[in-house]
C-alpha cells in the first residue's frame, strides 16, 4: 500500500542529497543544480501531502515554486556570468571582494 | 502495483541525485539532473497530478536545464581541479547530511498525519478534470500570488539583461 510517507521520506532523501552538494562541491554551477534538486523535494512533498489530503492547493504551490525557481535560475547563472567575466574563473573561493 | 512503480522511479531518482553530486564532470552533473526530473515527473503522475507531471519536463528538464547547459558550454568550467575540498570539508558535509536525514527520518516516521478531509477525490478530479480544476483555483484564490509571479518574471528578464550587459569601458 503506498502511503503518504513513502513520498515524504522519498522528499527528505532527495532534500538531504541536494544539501549536501552544496556542502561538498566547489563548483558553482553544481552546487545551484543542488539547490534546484533541493526545491524538487520539497515540491515533491507538496504533491504528495495534496494527493492524500484531497487538495488541490499543493499543486498550486508547486506551480509557483515551478515559477519561482526559473526566475532563480535565471537570474543566478547571470550573476555566475558576470563573476566569470569579472575573474576569468568561477571559483566559489574567489568571489572574496566584500569580505572585511 | 502502485508500490513497484514508486520504487523503481525512487530508486532512479535517488540514483541520479547522488550522481549529480558525485560526478566530476559539471555536464555528466546535469544529465543526472535530468534523469532526477523524470523520475520525478513520474512520480509526479503515479500521484494522479499530470498537469505538474508535464510543467515539472517543460520548465525543469526543458527551460531550467538547458540553461545549465549552456553556461557550462559557455564558461567551459573544469572546475573542481585537485584543488578542490577543503580540509575537513567532505567530512563534515556527509556528516551533516547524515544529521539532516536522521533528524527527518525522525520527524517522517512518528508524525501523526491529518486524515482526507478535502474536496479533491479522484472522482471530483475525474470528473471536473485536472488541469480545469487546477486552473480555476489559480485564477480564484490564488489570483494575486499568480499575478506576483508575473511580476517576479519581468523582474528576473530585467535583471538578467542588465547583469550580462556588457559595461561600456569607463563606465
Amino acid at each position: 500500500m503506498l502511503t503518504v510517507t513513502h513520498f515524504i521520506f522519498l522528499s527528505a532523501i532527495l532534500f538531504c542529497l541536494g544539501a549536501v552538494g552544496v556542502l561538498i562541491r566547489r563548483n558553482p554551477l553544481i552546487m545551484f543544480m543542488s539547490i534546484e534538486l533541493m526545491l524538487n523535494a520539497v515540491n515533491l512533498a507538496f504533491v504528495a501531502f495534496g494527493r492524500f489530503l484531497q487538495d488541490l492547493n499543493g499543486q498550486v504551490f508547486v506551480f509557483l515554486i515551478l515559477t519561482v525557481a526559473a526566475a532563480e535560475v535565471a537570474v543566478g547563472l547571470a550573476i555566475i556570468v558576470a563573476i566569470f567575466r569579472a575573474r576569468e574563473s568561477v571559483d566559489v573561493d574567489q568571489v572574496n571582494s566584500l569580505k572585511g | 502495483m502502485e508500490l513497484y512503480v514508486f520504487y523503481l522511479f525512487a530508486f532512479i531518482a535517488v540514483l541520479a541525485a547522488l550522481g549529480m553530486i558525485a560526478l566530476r564532470n559539471p555536464v555528466h552533473s546535469a544529465m543526472s539532473l535530468a534523469l532526477v526530473f523524470f523520475a520525478l515527473a513520474a512520480l509526479y503522475v503515479l500521484l494522479s497530478a499530470p498537469f505538474i507531471a508535464v510543467a515539472q519536463v517543460m520548465v525543469y528538464a526543458g527551460a531550467i536545464l538547458i540553461l545549465f547547459v549552456f553556461v557550462i558550454m559557455l564558461l567551459n568550467p573544469d572546475l573542481d581541479q585537485g584543488a578542490g575540498a577543503l580540509p575537513g570539508q567532505r567530512i563534515l558535509a556527509v556528516g551533516f547530511g547524515f544529521a539532516l536525514i536522521v533528524e527527518l527520518a525522525l520527524v517522517v516516521f512518528t508524525a501523526v498525519l491529518p486524515t482526507a478531509r478535502g474536496i479533491a477525490t479522484p472522482e471530483w478530479l475525474a470528473q471536473q478534470g485536472d488541469v480545469q480544476a487546477l486552473g480555476a483555483l489559480l485564477f480564484s484564490d490564488f489570483l494575486l500570488p499568480f499575478e506576483i509571479t508575473s511580476l517576479l518574471l519581468l523582474v528576473a528578464i530585467i535583471g538578467v539583461i542588465v547583469l550580462t550587459k556588457k559595461h561600456k569601458a569607463g563606465n
